[in-house]
């Protein structure tokens, strides 16, 4: 057997990068196959519909339902405004009428002759997506949105917190094993990237939201300080949609881990370009895993460079990284791949690799438990 | 296309877990039907290689090794078998990758409709966000908001019996209408709902939910009070579950392709295996499947089968859920050694986000038991939360059910009547030892009176379940002879124990001649190793006048008892819940109990 299939992250100078653009209910589409778009530029919009507020305008006139309509003044698909009088009866000479009235301003969604509701849908709100990434539109899915497509750096982390957002890398002093605190930020980080290290203490995580920091790349931070920040636990990985000042992507996993090598490396190289990021992970059906994204500007000189890489597995001579304990981020070459499976400290019965650490060990793991990097 | 059952000579089954795909190799051999190989690999949903195939070649590959059977040809299974272990004849596979369809369900009254509606989603295997009905407590604005914000896969609306409320079924429907709700995957197509109420109001929910969703009706899953029909609404909920979930996952247009019969959802097909058990045997059982993603129980008690899934109590994509629900606490009770708090929260998140990763040290091992335990309590309560007796039936009560609060909507799951607990999921059937998922299963199910415990072998009740779609007496073969195995029995009295006080007295002849009468006091854990062809003949007393072992209380149990391959497990250490203490003493006590059943190296 000559390869292991393992799963790993993307870290790549050249990758072409296509992005989904979708409104998230049909709407207009601003741009054509073939247009050049810029990351903050508009690509779609439309408007979602307005809170909704029920009311049962029949108890409150004190009528049968099926007598609702021959009450009403205003009709389903007319605007009222609030406390404008819906429905009112007659009453008796003059006395002991009724009424009910608006309770917000909008439109009439519906009057059911059964229940005696009249529901009121507020004003739309509107939403716009924007391009996320410099980059050429390729598709245009009529009525949803578009396919935008750049040939890109991309860096895929482990695990994100917050959505999209743009701004500058800036790479704070030190090497792949820096704990970022509140000392490394500084006021200038407003509205930019800040990339570094190992691990990213709470302090320090706050300050940044205080300074107005839009993203922090790191190697890792605590699980505990996840229901700090957010007020409660992320028991399973779906995120993207927290709202914590900014958007955290964590490069390793939790704890301290230095980020890898060629993560740390390739992201130092980029200090002041333009990135776009997104925490966004799901860790099940159709993975999503939190990004950085910096496209390349000389698309047509360099195409070549940008065909994707067939994925292939882990054989002996890769390097490897351990991802779970006792060889969690520690850094390998495989040396062999015995095809027998064999029985760990635990006395699980494992397919295994064996790997010879840059530390000067090697060691018999889990196949499982390594990710291929560097290829 | 039908198959003939005698042109099989071979099978190869997946299942294509969460995290991984399991693949096994049925033989027709010359002691009949037998499982002769297994291997396993990463799920591959992920990149790379987003295709679901990867993984089950992956998985068929290390079969095909160890075998010396061809299995794969190219980037195909091979089939027909061609003779000289060349291909097999049948390639089959169940599934649960991909997140389950998740539904959101609806009906008039929270403990009738809505529950009888939630009892099909969930007997079609589908996972429930969220129940509406007309009294749950929230306002109808509120409603309306939560639904926008769901986006299920579906959504089955019941409510009503033939023939009662009009209004009250409307009104969940206009609220529904309100919110225009939208499918998980977004696109341009409606999301499905089904409608399983009240037959005469079919042209109301028509009128209003027809234009802004794919609207199927069926029969009305509570016809009448007193009975549920969960049926047609479970086939119609399974069609859209193959038709969503299936499309969903990369990969599993070329799967489908592959497979000779419809890939089954996993649940539905572990399902079928316990209701089996039960039927032949005429049994009450209790089974339970713990994944990386979700636990589901099944349980069948005087008949009635009941399936619950726990979506968010899980081993790897779920397993920080278990720790935010159980709490830390409650998983350090399981721990049998001084640890760094901070520490373990991270090893749990980081499980989280490497879902795939094995546990290669002692330690490892013991923590992910530590928290399997309290994933399986957790799906448990659940479970016999919702595994009760149809509510609102009139029933005529005595004054003594008016006493014990007892009636409907009372649990069906009676631990004293419970003869068998089946485990099956990587974390019971891949355990290094047997007695680690007895012992995980004691502690976490809490059993009471005599109960039997055994674990799927390998973990291949799914694969038996769909093969038993085509080939029904040898799935039963191999059922018997290589999946189920018989880890022992455990006696242990039910009520509230007076720790100062002796517990239970056990007089029991023992293997090989001998015999034992001791009394157990309060927090014992003891193993008598016994096998499953040794028919002891004992007699247990409980020396509390509360405690039962399923005579009545105080009252003694004369009864031949069977071990297994663990043997014959004694427990006092409390029920319904056992009892750790949580000071200095945790660790001594754990270990204790480790060492008697001899858990770990």
């Amino acid at each position: 057997m000559g390869a292991i299939f393992t799963p790993g992250l993307t870290v790549t100078e050249h990758h072409i990068v296509q992005k989904d653009r979708r409104l998230p209910i049909e709407g207009d589409v601003d741009v054509e196959v073939g247009d050049v778009v810029e990351a903050d530029q508009v690509v779609a919009r439309t408007s979602l519909p307005g809170k909704v507020f029920p009311a049962n305008v029949a108890n409150q006139l004190g009528i049968d339902p099926g007598r609702l309509k021959a009450y009403m003044t205003k009709d389903v698909g007319d605007s009222v405004v609030k406390d404008e009088i819906l429905a009112e009866t007659p009453g008796f000479m003059g006395m002991f009428k009724s009424e009910a009235k608006a309770i917000v301003t909008g439109t009439i969604e519906s009057i059911s002759t059964v229940t005696g509701m009249v529901i009121l849908q507020a004003a739309p709100i509107p939403v716009e997506v924007d391009a996320y990434i410099n980059g050429r539109v390729v598709e245009v899915i009529p009525g949803e949105g578009c396919v935008v497509q750049a040939p890109a750096m991309m860096v895929q982390g482990i695990f994100g917190l917050g959505g999209e957002v743009k701004g500058e890398i800036a790479n704070i002093e030190g090497g792949a094993h820096e704990v970022l605190d509140p000392a490394h930020l500084k006021a200038d980080h407003a509205g930019k990237i800040v990339v570094g290290g190992a691990y990213i203490t709470l302090k320090g995580l706050k300050r940044a939201v205080e300074l107005g920091v839009a993203g922090i790349v790191t190697g890792g931070f605590d699980y505990d300080d996840i229901k700090e920040l957010l007020g409660y636990e992320v028991g399973v990985a779906i995120t993207g949609g927290e709202d914590l000042g900014l958007t955290l992507i964590v490069t390793e996993g939790f704890g301290h881990i230095d980020m890898a090598p060629a993560t740390f490396k390739l992201l130092q190289s980029k200090e002041g370009r333009r990135a776009s990021i997104n925490g966004a992970t799901q860790i099940r059906a159709g993975v999503i895993r939190p990004e950085v994204v910096i496209t390349h500007d000389d698309e047509e000189a360099s195409a070549e460079k940008f065909v994707p890489p067939e994925p292939t597995g882990i054989s002996v001579g890769d390097t490897v990284r351990g991802i779970r304990a006792p060889w969690f981020g520690k850094i390998g070459t495989v040396k062999s791949l015995p095809v027998d499976l064999m029985a760990m400290e635990s006395e699980t019965k494992v397919r295994v690799l064996e790997v010879a650490f840059a530390d000067g060990h090697d060691a018999i793991l889990p196949r499982a438990n390594v990710e291929s990097i560097e290829r | 296309m039908s198959i003939d059952p005698s042109t099989i000579r071979s099978v190869l089954a997946t299942d294509c877990g969460s995290t991984t795909t399991k693949a096994v190799l049925f033989e027709l051999t010359d002691d009949g039907w037998r499982q002769t190989y297994r291997g396993e690999a990463p799920t591959t949903v992920e990149a790379p290689f987003e295709d679901v195939t990867r993984g089950v070649l992956n998985a068929a590959m290390e079969v095909q090794e160890l075998s010396g059977r061809t299995l794969v040809d190219g980037d195909q299974i091979k089939t027909p078998d061609q003779g000289d272990r060349d291909g097999v004849d049948l390639y089959i596979s169940t599934s649960s990758a991909g997140g389950g369809l998740q539904l959101v369900v609806g009906g008039v009254v929270r403990s009738m409709t809505a529950e009888s509606a939630m009892r099909a989603a969930l007997g079609a295997g589908a996972i429930v966000m969220d129940t509406f009905a007309t009294n749950d407590k929230r306002k109808p604005h509120e409603q309306i908001e939560r639904i926008r914000q769901l986006r299920p896969d579906m959504i089955l609306l019941a409510g009503g019996i033939n023939g009662g409320t009009v209004k009250h079924v409307v009104a969940i429907a206009e609220m529904i209408a309100a919110a225009r709700p939208r499918t998980r995957l977004g696109g341009g197509f409606n999301l499905p709902i089904i409608y399983g109420g009240n037959s005469a109001v079919r042209p109301q929910i028509e009128e209003r939910l027809k234009d802004l969703s794919d609207l199927s009706m069926v029969e009305n899953v509570r016809p009448i009070m007193e009975e549920e029909n969960l049926g047609p609404a479970r086939d119609k909920i399974h069609d859209l579950f193959m038709e969503h979930v299936m499309a969903q996952a990369p990969g599993y247009d070329k799967l489908m392709d592959w497979a000779d019969v419809p890939i089954m959802p996993t649940p539905a097909a572990v399902g079928m295996i316990i209701q089996t058990i039960a039927k032949q045997r005429n049994i009450n059982v209790v089974g339970v499947d713990i994944g990386g993603a979700t636990t589901d129980v099944f349980s069948v008690f005087d008949d009635a089968f009941n399936r619950t899934v726990s979506a968010n109590l899980g081993m790897s994509y779920s397993i920080s859920n278990v720790l935010a629900e159980a709490g830390l606490e409650s998983i350090l009770r399981w721990v049998p050694f001084p640890i760094d708090e901070k520490g373990l929260r991270n090893r749990i998140g980081n499980k989280m986000i490497r879902p795939t990763t094995i546990p290669e040290t002692l330690e490892e091992l013991q923590v992910e038991q530590a928290i399997a335990r309290e994933a399986l309590r957790l799906a448990f309560i659940q479970h016999k939360e919702f595994a009760v007796a149809l509510r609102g039936v009139q029933k005529e009560r005595t004054i003594a059910d008016a006493f014990r609060q007892s009636g409907s909507g009372e649990t069906l799951v009676k631990m004293l009547k419970l003869d068998l607990i089946v485990g099956s999921g990587g974390v019971l059937s891949h355990a290094p030892r047997r007695v680690q998922s007895m012992r995980m299963m004691i502690d976490s199910f809490a059993p009471e009176g005599i109960t039997d415990i055994a674990v799927d072998s390998i973990f291949m009740t799914p694969h038996l379940g769909v093969f038993s779609s085509v080939h029904a007496e040898a799935a039963t073969t191999v059922f018997e002879k290589d999946c189920l195995i018989y880890l022992g029995s455990c006696i242990s009295p039910a009520g509230e124990i007076n720790e100062d006080k002796p517990v239970m007295r056990v007089q029991m002849k023992l293997p090989g001649g001998g015999s034992m009468d001791e009394t157990l006091g309060f927090g014992e854990l003891r193993l008598i190793e016994a096998s499953r062809e040794d028919e002891l003949k004992g007699t247990f007393t409980p020396l509390q006048k509360q405690l039962d072992l399923g005579a009545g209380p105080g009252k003694p149990v004369q009864q031949v008892v069977r071990g297994g391959v663990c043997g014959i497990a004694l427990d006092t250490r409390g029920r319904p819940g056992v009892q750790v203490p949580m000071d200095e003493r945790r660790v001594p006590t754990l270990t204790r109990w480790v060492e008697e059943m001899g858990e770990y190296p």
